[in-house]
């Protein structure tokens, strides 16, 4: 089958139109061979700086493969250990480190990093761009990712694994608790997921926005591409929750500030707000990109368009929404009013309802077409029968009534496997099966494949299917035992057995990937006779030309795409500026705007990766000295990195095909630079917000002691002052930005602007925390010293960040690297400099306001 | 939604649900845990009760959707073609995912409303029973106030309530996060440090259940369970009544040389004997402990076998407890303590 075979159902959203290439042949001598040259892997050890999205995609993939079977294999110990009642194979002690490190390892170090790898591979073949564009970035992620995460993991080889649970409640993740480094490991080794979630989100947002085949409006977008621009999103708004949550109590755990101890003012609950916004949204973080998948894969396998295709988007962008006013739903048994708990009932019920539209959404697109049953169509059925499964559990535990019997139980722990494994590991196997053509000489083989579906399928349902019932018969999660004679044994065996089988059709899988897997230029071709544009003829540059499609299904709508793609005859078929180059399109219309240098292979982000993770390893064993030097030779080598990029306009605009001219640099709103700071700043700004509703919170458990007594408000001329300073500063910053934009080169005020902007921007910070220690503010005493302290020290850390970006700067300034045109580094520095002053002037509106407004109450 | 006032319903009532299970249980020994002393599946309180009759509904409900599903999924795969291009519509897509589901689940959600808001309620008119538990590393504090003439006392990891009379039960936690469940009487309640929490049900027929923790709390969060024990009201106000009394000064000689032992060992800075010098506060108190179902939190059957393998081995039998094992206690100090023990009825 080929890509020329037509459809069972053709397409029907062509434009009227259909674009012609706009290339003759023959192409010049030389032109292909540049862009082979300039995406070139290094060689030897340097192979290891690589950045494309091809090699460091098929990495991720692999290292999130490896802590799967990691996190499987553990699953395996727990299962054995629950075969029978009172089993003495391992002790509590390793049991609760096992159940702590399998949730963990599948959460964080499988299930996201997993679906954030498939699209670093994927996101760019899909829409035929050459690369994401920011490949260093995407690398940055994937090494911290590697080397922490295998730090993480080796915990458990020291019996020293996180013990509390995956979700981590204080008090009992308290120091008083929990002496030792176990929660450590966790509250830091997460760190570095978070840095490399974050990382990967705003390469994929700005992927998505920016680098697409030309005409592939958000309406032909494929489905995988918008559920990933959700998806990362959602990782935007979710994860700071964590990552302040994770400061906070790693500030109580490390200085005894008293965030979630009672009685200092602290309040466990607001863990579990902080937590469960981001948890809850996380589940759908995982399901997301895997339904993308699908309704990617159903219209291959079924040989029609999907049917919905706007439902279906309308679908996935509900469910981000939605997923971030459930989180309670966590809650239920906490005693919180029942009228929030009716609120938070309705809207996880309302979850389903995306979900329904997708399931039928397939449905449809299955009867439409004509479906083979290949491997991935094996899974994809798989897939519906056990999400659709978990997908009614789930409904029934969004009744609020129903939740309070099945909370906590197996019952819970069934329901979120079906989800789990349905909803992300049978989509991802499903599409192993089918996109490996893409990646390697040889498909895997489809007479193993249907008995590893078959082993997996069997294998989950008798794990799982099981724990409904011994959920509700009283066996409670995270047990390392059950007493005999409660009815619990039979099920339990039945469960295990389950898993063994679950384990052995993934060892198949293994095998035949080991047996088959052949990475290299080519690729297996258009096996599936599929409509996108990841199964056009590739390279290591992926695409030799980049075309423009008429449809949502561009392979099936213009037959001869594929040929006349690798003939060179759409647009950039070479290089022209000799580097490695992605071509930059609007968002909504996807008109090229500019020709994008992406930086290629290098040390710098490898060892910035080295050192972040080095720097969060060595924090979590108590090494402070070497991890400060760690993380300062962390911040040098993001320097250097960073020194390299924004080369400025290498010539002049150039003619990438039928006499299109880009330009070869931009700068402003346009740029991709511009986007992506902006992003960080709104994972700046959620940090931030979160931090403001743990002030408001605590104040909600404490209201009469706000400040609590022997505390007051420092003045608030201090307060006015701070923001008049931090205004001042801001609007200097912006003045130099007006200059730079004005006819000048390089006009000469904008760093003394700049130098000028630092000083009432170091007074104002100097002024918060001289305001706070002038009426002996203790971070120690009470949840207010502890709240208003991180509040000061966060600015302050920002305030830091500032100066560092200045000097960076201004070194840039005077090497000659900024000017009118070449000046992405100030945008940058300004973006964030603006941003900060803005923080500021919050942070101070709350910590003098609140009290006295609330104090007036 | 008008508030309404539940029909009493006998306790032996009969449904085709709740017959499902006991057949069932007749043909498979497996089921066997449905009936059994931790089961939600065995009513014996009224919350258990309407909270099964949701369980049952949805079960079904859920059960019928499901088939439905596959049913499309096998018909779009395998079914002649115009039953499958009857299938491949849009309005496929806007009917089984957009419509349906908004009616079902409107309906399901007015019902679980109306069921939670009679669900964990206060009894009406105040009656209520009220009892305060502490959930502690890895055991129970209960304590019974004083009320009309029966005085106030203290027990752990028993909860004894009265048939027929609406029982409260104030939550609070010493340490860290646990959770209270009484499978057999209602659904579950977190107990938080620095918060009250309740539950609150009525028991509709005597019997022995049992009680779980279901929020990890640490090392031996799976060894922390309690005896629940519902009373006719007359036998209840007698075990009340017996709870309240100080303990017997021991009368045989062994157990007087118990006694001794305990005193000596110890035992009274974290144990309270109501009646002698041991006024700890730290541990259970141990005033009746003869006369509970069981030690250790759930774990073995009340005798003086295993109240002396508990003193000498607690850390081996429940690793990570707060009590420390007393193994150098010689045989017959120990027999004599346990002996002591087990006739504090």
């Amino acid at each position: 089958m080929n890509a020329t075979h037509p459809p069972a159902v053709p397409p029907r959203d062509v434009d009227r139109v259909l674009p012609e290439p706009p290339n003759g042949l023959p192409r010049p001598p030389g032109e292909l061979e540049a862009l082979e040259r300039a995406w070139e892997p290094p060689r030897g050890i340097r192979f290891l700086t690589e950045t494309n999205n091809n090699f460091v995609g098929l990495w991720y993939v692999a290292t999130s493969l490896f802590f799967f079977v990691a996190a499987g294999i553990m699953a395996l110990i727990i299962r054995a250990q629950l075969a029978r009642p009172e089993s003495t194979l391992v002790g509590h002690d390793t049991y609760n480190q096992l159940f702590t490190m399998h949730g963990t390892i599948m959460m964080f170090l499988f299930a996201v990093p997993a679906v954030e790898a498939a699209s670093v591979y994927l996101l760019p073949n899909i829409q035929a761009a050459r690369d994401l564009p920011f490949p260093r970035l995407s690398a940055y992620a994937f090494w911290a990712y590697f080397f922490g995460g295998l730090f993480f993991l080796s915990s458990i080889f020291q019996g020293v694994a996180p013990n509390t649970g995956w979700y981590m409640y204080p008090p009992l993740t308290s120091t008083q608790f929990s002496p030792g480094v176990n929660a450590d490991y966790w509250l830091l080794g997460i760190g570095f997921i978070e840095i490399s979630a974050i990382a990967g989100a705003i390469e994929i947002i700005v992927g998505v926005m920016k680098t697409r085949a030309v005409g592939m409006s958000l309406d032909k977008l494929p489905v995988y591409s918008w559920a990933m621009l959700v998806f990362a999103v959602m990782i935007v708004i979710g994860f700071p929750a964590i990552i302040l949550g994770t400061i906070l109590l790693e500030l109580e755990r490390a200085f005894d500030w008293p965030f979630f101890i009672v009685n200092r003012g602290g309040d466990p609950v607001l863990w579990q707000h902080l937590f469960w916004f981001f948890g809850h949204p996380e589940v759908y973080i995982i399901f997301l990109p895997a339904a993308g998948m699908v309704s990617m894969i159903v219209p291959a396998i079924a040989r029609a368009p999907l049917v919905g295709y706007r439902l279906v988007i309308l679908a996935l962008i509900a469910t981000g929404f939605l997923s971030f006013g459930l989180w309670v739903h966590h809650m239920f048994t906490t005693g919180l009013p029942k009228m929030s708990l009716g609120f938070f009932s309705a809207a996880s019920a309302a979850v389903a309802i995306p979900s329904g539209i997708q399931v039928f959404s397939w449905i449809a697109t299955v009867a439409s077409g004509r479906v083979r049953l290949t491997t991935p169509a094996l899974f994809i059925l798989g897939f519906l029968f056990i999400f659709t499964l978990g997908g009614l559990t789930g409904v029934m535990v969004a009744v609020a009534p129903f939740d309070w019997v099945a909370h906590d139980t197996y019952f819970i722990v069934a329901h979120l496997h079906y989800v789990l494994v349905g909803g992300m590991v049978f989509p991802f196997f499903a599409a192993l099966y089918y996109w490996v053509p893409v990646a390697s000489k040889r498909p895997l083989s489809e007479r193993v494949g249907r008995w590893v579906f078959g082993l997996m399928f069997v294998g989950v349902n008798l794990t799982f299917f099981p724990q409904h019932i011994a959920g509700l018969i009283g066996m409670p999660r995270r047990y390392y035992t059950y007493p005999v004679g409660m009815g619990l044994d039979a099920y339990n065996l039945a469960s295990t057995i389950g898993a063994f089988i679950l384990a052995s059709g993934i060892l198949l899988f293994f095998v035949d990937l080991a047996r088959t897997f052949r990475p290299g230029g080519e690729s297996a071709g258009n096996l599936w006779g599929a409509s996108t544009l990841e199964w056009l003829p590739n390279g290591n540059y992926n695409t030799r030309s980049i075309p423009a499609v008429a449809s949502r299904d561009p392979l099936w709508a213009q037959p001869n795409l594929a040929r006349e793609v690798e003939q060179g005859r759409w647009y950039l078929p070479g290089t022209v500026t000799g580097r490695r180059e992605a071509l930059v399109t609007s968002p909504i219309e996807a008109r090229p705007q500019y020709v994008l240098v992406v930086p290629g292979p290098g040390w710098a982000h490898v060892l910035a990766a080295v050192f972040t993770a080095a720097f969060f390893a060595l924090l979590t064993v108590k090494l402070n000295y070497l991890a400060l030097f760690c993380g300062v030779a962390g911040i040098f080598c993001v320097m250097w990195w960073l020194w390299q990029l924004d080369p400025g306009p290498l010539r002049e605009p150039a003619d990438i095909g039928g006499g299109l001219i880009l330009p070869v640099h931009a700068t402003g709103p346009v740029s991709h630079s511009w986007w992506a700071v902006i992003v960080l700043l709104v994972v700046c700004g959620m940090i931030y917000l979160c931090l403001v509703f743990s002030y408001l919170f605590l104040w909600l458990v404490n209201p009469t002691a706000w400040p609590p007594a022997g505390v007051s408000v420092p003045p608030g001329w201090a307060g006015m002052a701070g923001i008049g300073l931090y205004g001042l500063s801001a609007g200097l910053v912006w003045w130099a930005g007006r200059i730079l934009h004005g006819p000048e080169q390089r006009p000469r005020a904008v760093p003394l602007l700049l130098g000028g902007a630092l000083l009432p921007l170091l007074g104002a910070g100097a002024l918060d925390v001289w305001g706070q220690l002038s009426v002996g503010l203790d971070p120690k005493g009470s949840a207010y010293g502890a709240a208003v302290m991180t509040m000061v020290s966060l600015q302050l850390l920002y305030v830091a960040i500032v100066v560092l970006m200045l000097g960076f700067t201004l070194a840039r300034w005077w090497t000659g690297r900024i000017d009118r045109v070449r000046r992405a580094v100030f945008d940058n520095t300004m973006l964030f400099w603006l941003y900060s002053a803005a923080q500021g002037i919050v942070a101070l509106a709350v910590i003098h306001g609140f009290p006295r407004l609330a104090g007036g109450l | 939604m008008t508030r309404q006032t539940p029909a009493p319903r006998a306790a032996g009532r009969t449904s085709l649900f709740r017959a499902l299970p006991r057949a069932a249980l007749a043909l498979a020994p497996a089921l066997g845990g449905c009936m059994g002393p931790q089961s939600a599946l065995n009513p014996a309180a009224d919350d258990a009760a309407k909270l099964l009759l949701l369980t049952e509904i949805m079960t079904v409900g859920g059960a019928l959707i499901f088939t439905a599903v596959m049913i499309f999924v096998g018909l779009a795969v395998w079914a002649p073609p115009r039953w499958r291009g009857w299938l491949a519509r849009r309005e496929t897509v806007v009917a089984g995912g957009i419509v349906f589901p908004v009616l079902t689940l409107t309906a399901l959600l007015i019902y679980g409303l109306w069921l939670m808001r009679v669900t964990n309620a206060p009894a009406p008119g105040g009656d209520a029973l009220t009892i305060t538990v502490t959930g502690e590393q890895y055991w129970w504090r209960v304590h019974y106030p004083a009320e009309g003439d029966a005085a106030a006392f203290a027990t752990a990891n028993e909860v004894q309530v009265p048939v027929g009379r609406p029982v409260r039960i104030l939550l609070e936690a010493a340490d860290v996060v646990h959770a209270f469940w009484i499978p057999n009487y209602a659904g579950k309640v977190d107990m938080i440090p620095g918060r009250q929490t309740a539950i609150q049900f009525t028991p509709d027929r005597p019997g022995q259940f049992r009680g779980l923790c279901t929020e990890f709390c640490g090392d031996q969060h799976a060894r922390m369970a309690f005896d629940v024990v519902a009373l006719p009201p007359a036998e209840f106000a007698a075990w009340r009544q017996r709870q309240a009394t100080d303990a017997a000064p021991p009368a045989a000689a062994f157990t007087v040389l118990g006694r001794e032992v305990f005193t000596r060992s110890g035992c009274g800075s974290c144990h309270a004997v109501r009646g002698s010098d041991a006024k700890g506060e730290l541990g259970p108190d141990l005033t009746h402990v003869g006369s509970r179902r069981s030690i250790g939190a759930g774990l073995y059957p009340t005798n003086i076998g295993t109240l002396a393998g508990w003193i000498s081995g607690t850390q081996q039998l429940k690793p990570g407890a707060r009590m420390p094992s007393y193994g150098s206690l010689s045989g017959e100090e120990l027999r004599a303590v346990a002996g002591y023990l087990d006739q504090l009825k």
